[in-house]
């Protein structure tokens, strides 16, 4: 159990008072956590202290958030959880959309930003092999990998626990908030955002024709399921 | 002077009016026919207007064009009124023409005429008297004289006009032809028809000359008739006998002439018509171009491209129109942009306000979190401390988010991000979460008519807040007796309607409940607290989506508050498939204030919430069965359990327009569902439909009085319609 809760959170805020009164939460929780104040350092740190998860404030002195999260997801699918202010759409979206996994909304608890980071975190550990089939795509869930003709696509662990669990019951309709609790672990409504902005980044990376989506298929009214195989 | 019109009569009078004789009586003739294949039939008004459509239908483009197009209008009223004026004057001219002419011809042939009377009675008189003293011998031979005395006067005195006129002589028109005073003509003429008869007439009754104009003819096959003046007198032969002496000149000459008036003046007429037409077109053209120009830049203004300006050339007014114009948008774009900005702070202030405040909220939130974590170590004092910090940690929390929430929508700043939803998914994560609250109050949640899909284009987001909110009110304020969720889509609405059966709202407070801040009572124990903002951002939410969110309460019968959404999101709302006064109303059931039955005894007094509450699938079968059939009868148009009450309890749209719509559905509620709207009724939409439309400003309808008066009816007949609202129901529009 304890090495399950384990794990390395660089939290990248510049605001001092709340990056120490996260780290005191998260090593209360079993978490190593490690600080960085500014966006454009933000970087250097994270190859530095190779985190599993890293926790960024959206409005940062030198590069924004926004920035620094599209620069660690272009060369890391490590999990991003947003720390926001604003719940307004467009920030979020934009936050989503530069490659964060989730976000959380200022001002939270510290239980549920704990449950965030180990929802996050859990997904690394369940290695069943397993080979999956979904459109022209074959997965390989323990071995982490998506081919297409061989070719192999590289998803973020967010996005593979996405295709992963519409990949196993090809048969059913997921609503957002189905997966929303199995992808995202809330149990409790949360953002159906979160589900729209990956399954487009998802789409993008898996679908020859983003516009004409056939490995993701939108249920209108309901929500997705997997395209025939 | 009747004569004068004999030439130019059947030319007047067979033209013009003529025509539209004609065209009408061909139009009446179908008319008539239309009416005879009526007559066999029952009915003849659906046919004729069949016919009056068809009649019209070809029509109709060019009347649109007619009613669209003021270069038209302008042009065809110019040609029509010049065509007007031109035919006035060339009358005028013409007759001015014609009578010049015809007077001097008349005084020449006048003289003439008298001139060749005066002729014939001295030859008359110098005869020799013996031809006289003949005609009492024999008969043959004196009439011989005179016969030749006549053809040779006819002769001599045509002789002095060869082609100016002719002579005839006739004999008096009560003698007969015989005695060889037989009519005589010079120049092959036709008497008979070339001297009128009416003519005739008068000369043999007086003694004195005589003219009219007439048509000569002529025996001569290969001579054409011709106009002419004819003079006649009576005047006596050497035997002292009358006979008529007529001198015919034809007016060909003077024809001609007006002839060639007349044509050179239709066609100078045509010309000025033509090119009037043609100055009115162009010059109409000249004015129209800028206002149609003007008219299609207003256009692309209103549709929001504040960058479009009219061309000005010259200092004239279209150009005075123009720069007026452009000085309009210019103003209007910096208005808007001003307000643009104003908001854009707004939204920016808020945004950072929300930045600012929350960070460090964040902060002492976690820490109270922690220290709250530790609060058993702690002595008691530090201890509730702890927990109270933490609470109201929680409280401001909230209270902060709604503030933000409120002030977004405030800004404009509130974006709907509508998809389709099923109502049910909602409903049932609200009902959920609402659970442990509910088991705390003792409380049963029940929700019926999920059994279909209630899908709507909606936010869920929103749509969650709302009915979160609806529901855990009710659950507030049940007073441990159930809450119902009722959910229902008929027509293009889907409506989700929470009751609960708890102290209810007094009347008046139905349409306060939605305002900032309000509490019912500000002495009741707040057990969960909310913000007081919470109905308020549902309200802004519902009228986000072009919603309603309605309330409607009884002291003490509980209450209900509806949600009602649009089924595609930019669809107007017409009315709410669940009435807003539920079925099990007090008043419904028909029972007074005090919860007695109206006639009867007071056994019931009690029992019939809690009768309500078990006969649970009762009033669900009742309330959602009705629903699909009549919405399949009436489904294009309007959901047919809109009521006029209802309907018009509208929470306006931001867009506008959905008022006139209400009206339109409110006014023809009566035909479409006769049955129930009584006068009270009516007078309540009067009462409600104002404030709520206009002023935007809370509505309060019925009071309690109004509401009872109809409620017999109401309740004896169908209580789905009756309700249309009663006391304490509201429609909200801040």
């Amino acid at each position: 159990m304890m090495s399950f809760m384990k794990g390395r959170v660089l939290v990248v805020d510049d605001d001092t008072a709340l990056a120490e009164m996260l780290g005191i939460v998260l090593r209360g929780e079993g978490f190593e956590p490690s600080f960085v104040a500014d966006g454009d350092k933000a970087l250097a740190a994270f190859r530095e202290s190779k985190p599993d998860l890293v926790l960024l404030d959206l409005m940062l002195p030198g590069r924004d958030g926004i920035e620094v999260c599209r620069l660690i997801r272009a060369e890391s699918g490590v999990p991003i959880v947003m720390l926001t202010a604003k719940s307004d759409t467009v920030d979020v979206v934009v936050g989503l959309e530069s490659g964060a996994d989730d976000y959380i909304v200022k001002p939270f608890k510290p239980k549920e930003l704990v449950a965030r980071i180990r929802a996050r975190l859990r997904r690394s550990e369940e290695p069943a092999p397993e080979q999956l089939a979904i459109g022209d795509l074959v997965i390989d869930v323990a071995g982490h990998s998506v081919k297409r003709d061989g070719q192999s696509i590289a998803l973020t662990p967010l996005e593979f626990d996405l295709l992963v669990a519409l990949a196993r019951k090809p048969w059913q309709v997921f609503t957002r908030e189905v997966l929303l609790e199995q992808v995202w672990g809330y149990r409790h409504a949360a953002d159906t955002r979160l589900v729209n902005v990956h399954v487009q980044r998802l789409r993008s990376k898996v679908e020859k024709d983003p516009e004409k989506p056939e490995i993701v298929v939108t249920v209108r009214g309901v929500g997705y399921k997997a395209g025939p195989s | 002077m009747s004569g004068d019109s004999a030439a130019s009569a059947p030319g007047r009078s067979g033209g013009r009016p003529g025509r539209p004789v004609g065209r009408k009586g061909s139009r009446w003739g179908r008319f008539l026919e239309s009416g005879l294949l009526l007559q066999g039939g029952v009915q003849g008004s659906p046919v004729i207007r069949l016919f009056m459509r068809w009649v019209r239908r070809p029509l109709l483009p060019v009347m649109r064009l007619w009613r669209r197009n003021i270069q038209l209008k302008v042009v065809v009223t110019t040609l029509l009124m010049s065509l007007g004026v031109v035919l006035l004057l060339g009358f005028v001219v013409i007759g001015q023409v014609r009578n010049g002419l015809l007077d001097a011809k008349v005084k020449a042939s006048q003289s003439q005429a008298t001139g060749g009377f005066a002729v014939a009675k001295q030859r008359a008189e110098e005869a020799p008297s013996g031809t006289g003293d003949d005609v009492t011998t024999v008969d043959g031979r004196p009439a011989q004289n005179v016969i030749q005395w006549m053809s040779d006067l006819v002769s001599s005195l045509s002789s002095g006009g060869q082609g100016a006129f002719d002579v005839v002589t006739l004999p008096p028109s009560d003698a007969d032809g015989t005695g060889g005073r037989g009519p005589r003509a010079s120049g092959e003429v036709d008497w008979s028809r070339s001297v009128p008869a009416d003519l005739r007439e008068r000369i043999g009754s007086s003694t004195t000359a005589a003219q009219s104009y007439t048509r000569i003819t002529y025996n001569n096959e290969t001579k054409d008739s011709q106009p002419g003046l004819v003079i006649g007198k009576q005047v006596n032969d050497p035997n002292g006998d009358p006979y008529q002496l007529y001198y015919l000149f034809p007016l060909t000459q003077e024809e001609k002439s007006l002839s060639l008036v007349k044509g050179t003046l239709a066609t100078a007429g045509l010309f000025v018509v033509v090119l009037l037409g043609a100055i009115a077109w162009l010059v109409v053209r000249q004015v129209v171009t800028p206002v149609r120009m003007a008219a299609g830049i207003a256009e692309r203004l209103s549709a929001g491209r504040l960058q479009e300006r009219m061309k000005v050339t010259g200092e004239d007014d279209i150009a005075r129109l123009g720069e007026a114009f452009n000085k309009m948008a210019q103003n209007l774009q910096l208005k808007i942009s001003q307000l643009e900005d104003l908001s854009r702070m707004q939204r920016r202030f808020v945004s950072d306000v929300s930045h600012e405040l929350r960070t460090p909220l964040t902060t002492v939130r976690m820490a109270a979190d922690v220290i709250h974590e530790a609060r058993e170590d702690f002595d008691p004092v530090t201890a509730r401390s702890a927990e109270l910090l933490a609470d109201q940690l929680d409280r401001f929390e909230s209270l902060l988010a709604d503030l933000l929430e409120i002030s977004r929508f405030d800004a404009g700043a509130a974006a709907l991000e509508a998809e389709p939803i099923d109502l049910r998914e909602v409903v049932r994560r609200v009902v959920s979460g609402a659970e442990p609250l509910a088991e705390r109050k003792g409380t049963r949640i029940r929700v019926l008519g999920d059994q279909q899909p209630v899908v709507a284009e909606a936010d869920a987001r929103r749509v969650e807040r709302v009915l979160r909110n609806l529901v855990v009110n009710a659950v507030e304020h049940g007073e441990g007796r159930d809450v119902v969720v009722k959910l229902a889509a008929a027509g293009g609405a889907v409506a989700v309607a929470v009751r609960d059966y708890g102290v209810g709202l007094k009347p008046g407070e139905a349409t306060r409940v939605f305002s900032r801040f309000w509490r019912a009572d500000p002495a009741r124990a707040r057990t969960t607290g909310g913000t007081g903002l919470g109905l308020s951002i549902a309200l802004e939410d519902a009228r986000l989506h072009g919603g309603w969110l309605q309330a409607w309460g009884e002291p003490g019968g509980g209450s209900q508050f509806r949600l009602t959404l649009p089924r595609t999101a930019d669809e107007p709302l017409r009315g709410s498939p669940i009435p807003l006064e539920p079925k099990d109303s007090r008043r419904n059931r028909g029972l007074d204030d005090a919860g007695l039955p109206c006639g009867g005894g007071d056994g019931e007094k009690r029992a019939t919430v809690p009768a309500q509450q078990a006969s649970g699938p009762a009033p669900q079968g009742a309330k959602h069965d009705p629903i699909p059939p009549r919405a399949a009868t009436a489904a294009p148009t309007a959901d047919p359990t809109a009521l006029p009450g209802n309907g018009a309890r509208v929470v306006p749209r931001p867009a506008s327009g959905t008022r006139r719509q209400d009206d339109a559905t409110a006014a023809d509620q009566p035909t479409r569902d006769g049955e129930v709207s009584g006068p009270a009724g009516a007078a309540d939409n009067g009462v409600a439909r104002g404030p709520a439309g206009t002023a935007r400003g809370p509505a309060v309808s019925g009071s309690r009085e109004t509401g009872r008066d109809d409620g017999a009816a109401a309740s004896g007949g169908e209580a789905e319609r009756g309700d249309a609202h009663r006391q304490g129901e509201a429609s909200r529009g801040r």
